[in-house]
């Protein structure tokens, strides 16, 4: 086989197929559960289980009844457009204010920047149940609690770590001189931000945003303290779903939501190939 | 080339410390006339950098005051200095093609966009990138980027132009053309440039005039030929050029001549150039190719040295040769490889000389 050498002994040989066995494994582990909810979503039976017809392979056991009532459903397109809502202003949010932090904390002559960017990252390592309690607290009395800006404002401050960190990490490739010689050629602190900084951290912004997009888009524990019936989210929903009423059509929107991740992801790794392409990683 | 009555850059009594305490530079005093070439010439951290950067507006002076044209620049934001630099690691922008590179400070000059395509394609001609304008700068060798730097840090006319060890990661034989289009640019343009680097020979072939920074201070300013053959204290003697270095006690002094004993007992004959009294330590420093062999050619009545020949090299277009002198096995002496021109084999003991004047006695 390739990949082992023809000098290699028995117990290299076997531990090369162990290590592939075991490897498959891991796998296996983590994407069965995932795996599993795609064709259990087309079922045509209102069950969680495979039926007899679905495993014979029958097209009569399969139907998309569960995603005609996805998209008909009342409460469900309500939460849809609820977390439609919500996830874009709260990442906009998280995205300028994130980015903001990120640029202002790699200066080295900020004071206290390790502090800071620690309370700004917390949300992030603090239970989340612990911050949804607390926000709880803080927004009742502030008169946030219940209000679409109270959610969003939450789900942008758990938004907020993962753009500082990616945005922190592309400028530890930014090279400094190249914002002196913008202010050399003549151009303002604000020209230079927006032409020269910002298109050449804007993978690590894009990245950070589609984070924050994806939290605000999964989370359900915050809203559940911070939001009410009006700001009722989709994982709100699935939550409510699963325990009052036991309906397959979570898992189509299970599905959905797989889709729509991997959709971002590769969006996130196009990005990032065309960040190392103008960085001059590999001309072309 | 200089126009001497015509002060364009002055550093009058500037200072710079980092930390407030330790000064990266003490009481820099320099006057840089309109159209001049100067180099900032110095070891790393002798402050040579800094005071660019503080010419550049990216470092303020602690003190003094900074004039470009006769107005205070201090205050003077950097986009508001009108200053071209070429960068160490050129700075071109990624993201941007050459073209865009050398648009983007006309652009934010406000610069229309036919004057604007006019002057980039007559700034990319200069440089002989014509027909690079559509590439990224990824895309260009080490020398094409280099071009383009320079391209971008004149194409808006600036009448100060600041170079940052421009040539630093060229190779030697595009350095050594680099700097020979460098200096015919500059010229012919008219422009003022001040050019920091740490390597004597670009300074001695580009420059106008060099000043020598050592410990945050011009040790020296003077033209090129000057400098090299009147140092005016060991420092610039050592960091210029190849030098021997002989120490010892003045002896007598009688206007310009003087005589030192060396550490060895023997007397040679010196030019005092900064120690002033009998008694006085100094380091005498002679260039390599100033010392002569042949008695017949040095002055009546001169002091010369026994030598043994240590080591004859052969370098193609001159001959260097190790001698054991004064108790120093580390004399050298550079002759020209001429028809005529002995060639000294190891273990020969010779007497050298030379003319007064050629060897300078400098501070210890």
């Amino acid at each position: 086989m390739s990949g082992l050498p023809i000098y290699a002994t028995t117990g290299q040989r076997v531990w090369y197929y162990t290590f592939r066995v075991i490897c498959g494994l891991i796998f296996f582990f983590l994407i069965a559960p995932i795996a599993v909810i795609i064709p259990l979503s087309f079922n045509a039976e209102d069950f969680f289980t495979f039926t007899p017809k679905m495993l014979a392979l029958d097209p009569d056991g399969y139907s998309l009844k569960h995603y005609r009532d996805f998209f008909t459903n009342n409460d469900w397109q309500q939460a849809l457009w609820n977390s439609f809502r919500i996830a874009p202003m709260a990442t906009i949010l998280s995205v300028s204010f994130g980015t903001l932090a990120a640029i202002g904390l790699s200066q080295q002559h900020v004071p206290f920047r390790r502090v800071i960017m620690a309370v700004l990252i917390s949300p992030m390592i603090v239970p989340l149940i612990i911050s949804a309690a607390g926000m709880y607290f803080f927004y009742s009395r502030i008169g946030l609690q219940g209000t679409y800006w109270g959610v969003v404002l939450a789900h942008a401050a758990l938004g907020i770590p993962f753009v500082i960190i990616t945005v922190t990490a592309t400028l530890v490739g930014f090279d400094r001189s190249l914002t002196r010689a913008s202010a050399n050629l003549g151009a303002d602190p604000v020209t230079t931000f927006f032409r020269v900084q910002m298109p050449l951290i804007l993978p690590g912004v894009i990245s950070g945003g589609l984070f924050a997009f994806i939290t605000s888009f999964d989370e359900v524990v915050v809203v559940l303290f911070v939001g009410s019936a009006g700001q009722k989210t989709l994982p709100w929903q699935m939550f409510t779903g699963l325990r009052e009423q036991i309906s397959p059509t979570i898992l189509a929107v299970a599905t959905i939501l797989v889709a729509l991740s991997i959709l971002l992801l590769a969006t996130l790794e196009i990005l990032r190939r065309r960040s190392e392409r103008l960085r001059g990683m590999s001309p072309g | 080339m200089r126009d001497g009555t015509d002060e364009f850059v002055v550093f009058d009594h500037v200072q710079k410390s980092y930390d407030g305490e330790t000064l990266v530079v003490k009481d820099l005093n320099l006057s840089i006339g309109k159209g001049e070439f100067l180099t900032m010439l110095g070891p790393s951290g002798s402050g040579k950098t800094t005071c660019l950067m503080m010419l550049a507006g990216f470092e303020t002076a602690t003190h003094g005051e900074i004039l470009l044209d006769g107005r205070p620049i201090n205050n003077i934001p950097p986009h508001k200095r009108g200053i071209g630099m070429v960068f160490q690691n050129y700075a071109l922008f990624p993201h941007m093609t050459v073209a865009e590179n050398l648009a983007f400070p006309l652009e934010v000059r406000k610069v229309d966009k036919s004057a604007r395509e006019e002057r980039v394609k007559s700034a990319l001609d200069m440089v002989q990138m014509g027909a690079f304008g559509g590439r990224r700068p990824a895309q260009l060798s080490g020398g094409q980027q280099q071009r383009v730097a320079l391209a971008r840090a004149l194409v808006f006319e600036p009448e100060l132009v600041l170079m940052d060890e421009p040539l630093g990661a060229l190779d030697k034989q595009l350095r050594e053309h680099m700097q020979f289009e460098i200096t015919n640019l500059a010229h012919s343009l008219g422009i003022t440039t001040v050019y920091v680097t740490h390597d004597q020979t670009e300074a001695l072939t580009m420059s106008d005039r060099v000043a020598v920074f050592d410990d945050g201070r011009i040790q020296q300013l003077a033209p090129p030929d000057k400098l090299y053959e009147e140092p005016e204290n060991s420092f610039v003697a050592q960091f210029i050029g190849e030098n021997n270095t002989l120490s010892g006690v003045i002896d007598k002094i009688d206007g310009d001549r003087c005589t030192v004993r060396l550490t060895s007992g023997d007397l040679i004959d010196a030019k005092p150039v900064n120690v002033t009294k009998p008694g006085e330590k100094t380091l005498v420093s002679i260039r390599p190719e100033r010392v002569e062999f042949n008695k017949d050619r040095l002055m009546p009545g001169a002091h010369t040295l026994k030598a043994e020949v240590l080591e004859f090299i052969y370098m193609g277009d001159i001959f260097r040769t190790r001698l054991r002198v004064a108790g120093k096995d580390d004399f050298v002496v550079k002759t020209r490889n001429a028809p005529d021109q002995a060639r000294l084999e190891p273990g020969r003991q010779i007497e050298i000389g030379w003319l007064p004047s050629d060897c300078r006695a400098l501070d210890a």
